[in-house]
């Protein structure tokens, strides 16, 4: 064991789950947005939007979160009629190619726990609602949604913790985040398991927060 | 199309090959994987509260930390520690490890985390009178295991570790960082060599669609089948 890498990487490694948390609450918070639109989508009598939804929710949840970060990194630069819009200037950074697929990603899985979340509300309540006669709107966004979220906030919470652990694909597209900075001082000095201990004891660290925020939030929230 | 084409000129028979060593991995680690949980369930479901701890620990770390990580560590540390097995014995080479072995041990041993979580829970969600009921039949230990709780175990886990084996197929695609010749790291050749990005990783992913949708289609049939007495 060599104590001293170990002290003297952690500060390296800090700084790059700074990063790391960067990466996952933007893609978190766009994903969030992609999810509730097709959540909606998805309870559309409309079998076309319906279909499209699914299908959208298909593709990303059964392909490989790697091979959607390189088809935007690399793929999409190959579209010359790209490179000559105002999209290029995003597209050309790999953090922001890294944020649109962790958040297309994250988006598809929130989808389809926010469907489910939708799908478990009683009718009863929204009956209620239609007789004390409350539009439809306001149903929707002060009966439906609260509940909903509710509903889906374990389920939620493990997609967070699962979106936290996609964050390290990052490191494939030259972004230097937790696991990108521990693969470089691993192939650095050839010390993979004091390297492993520090960072993976990071990342633990964050998933034991998470957890414990999602487990008080389920707790203010719930019915009883 | 013609990138696809069989032979030299087309890719097709490389992506072919590459395919078969995704499944080939997944497999493998995925068995790895039960290997593990044979041993973890049983010290998840013990009563002993260090037993304990260690399954606990394995499931947490495992499910806690990135998959690459675990990969890395694989990866880089690996060859160091069959080195070092190897030292004791008088052996000073260097020793190379092959990638197919430790990619599928790495990811089997992730797999092997989330598979022992999903036999602990099915096992304890079987009613507690079919453990007193085959006691009272007088079966020994493996007449009871093997006859009684196992069957109903796999009826109740089989939807759970057709996720888990969807998670596994999805991330043997991270072991094309050590460099094993699987549909992800064909295509990063390909598409190198082509300058044709876009179209081989958008292949790569139609071939991981195709993979989940048939192997849904048959772990259905399983269900069906330990479903039958329902």
């Amino acid at each position: 064991m060599d104590l001293e890498l170990m002290i003297n990487s952690l500060p390296k490694l800090l700084n790059a789950a700074l990063i790391t948390l960067k990466l996952l609450s933007v893609s978190l918070i766009i994903g969030l947005f992609i999810g509730l639109f097709f959540a909606i989508l998805r309870l559309n009598k409309n079998i076309f939007i319906n279909r499209f939804a699914y299908g959208y929710s298909y593709v990303f949840r059964g392909t490989p979160l790697l091979v959607q970060i390189f088809i935007i990194y690399f793929g999409l630069g190959q579209i010359e009629y790209l490179r000559s819009t105002v999209l290029w200037v995003i597209l050309k950074e790999p953090y922001w190619c890294a944020i649109i697929a962790f958040a297309l990603n994250t988006g598809a899985y929130t989808s389809e726990i926010m469907r489910s979340a939708f799908q478990t509300i009683k009718p009863g309540i929204i009956e209620a609602g239609k007789s004390l006669g409350i539009s439809n709107k306001v149903i929707f966004y002060k009966i439906q949604i609260p509940i909903a979220i509710r509903q889906s906030l374990p389920a939620y919470g493990n997609e967070i913790i699962l979106m936290m652990k996609g964050t390290s694909l990052a490191s494939t597209v030259t972004i230097m985040d937790l696991t990108g900075v521990a693969k470089y001082i691993i192939s650095t000095t050839f010390k993979p398991i004091e390297v492993f201990i520090v960072a993976g004891g990071i990342y633990l660290f964050m998933t034991f927060i998470i957890h414990n925020m999602i487990k008080f939030l389920e707790k203010k929230y719930s019915f009883n | 199309m013609e990138l696809l084409t069989f032979g030299d000129t087309g890719w097709g028979d490389e992506l072919f090959r590459a395919t078969l060593m995704t499944i080939a991995v997944s497999i493998t680690a995925m068995i790895v994987g039960f290997l593990f949980a044979l041993i973890f369930t049983p010290l998840k479901l013990s009563k002993n509260r260090f037993l304990n701890f260690i399954a606990n620990s394995y499931t947490t770390i495992i499910r806690g930390v990135p998959e690459l990580l675990v990969i890395y560590l694989f990866f880089f540390g690996g060859t160091g520690a069959v080195m070092f097995v190897a030292s004791i014995f008088g052996y000073n080479e260097y020793i190379k490890i092959n990638a197919f072995i430790t990619g599928a041990f790495a990811i089997g041993i992730i797999s092997g985390a989330y598979s022992t979580e999903v036999f602990r829970g099915a096992i304890q969600s079987i009613d507690k009178g079919q453990f007193e009921a085959a006691n009272v039949l007088g079966l020994n230990k493996f007449g009871k295991f093997f006859k009684i709780i196992l069957p109903q175990t796999l009826r109740l886990a089989i939807p759970n570790l057709s996720n888990v084996w969807q998670i596994t197929l999805k991330d043997t695609s991270l072991i094309s960082v050590t460099g094993l010749v699987e549909i992800m790291r064909q295509s990063y050749i390909a598409a190198g060599s082509t300058r044709d990005p876009l179209f081989f990783y958008s292949f790569a992913a139609v071939l991981y669609l195709l993979l989940t949708f048939v192997s849904m289609k048959l772990i259905n049939r399983l269900e069906v089948k330990y479903n039958r007495g329902y």
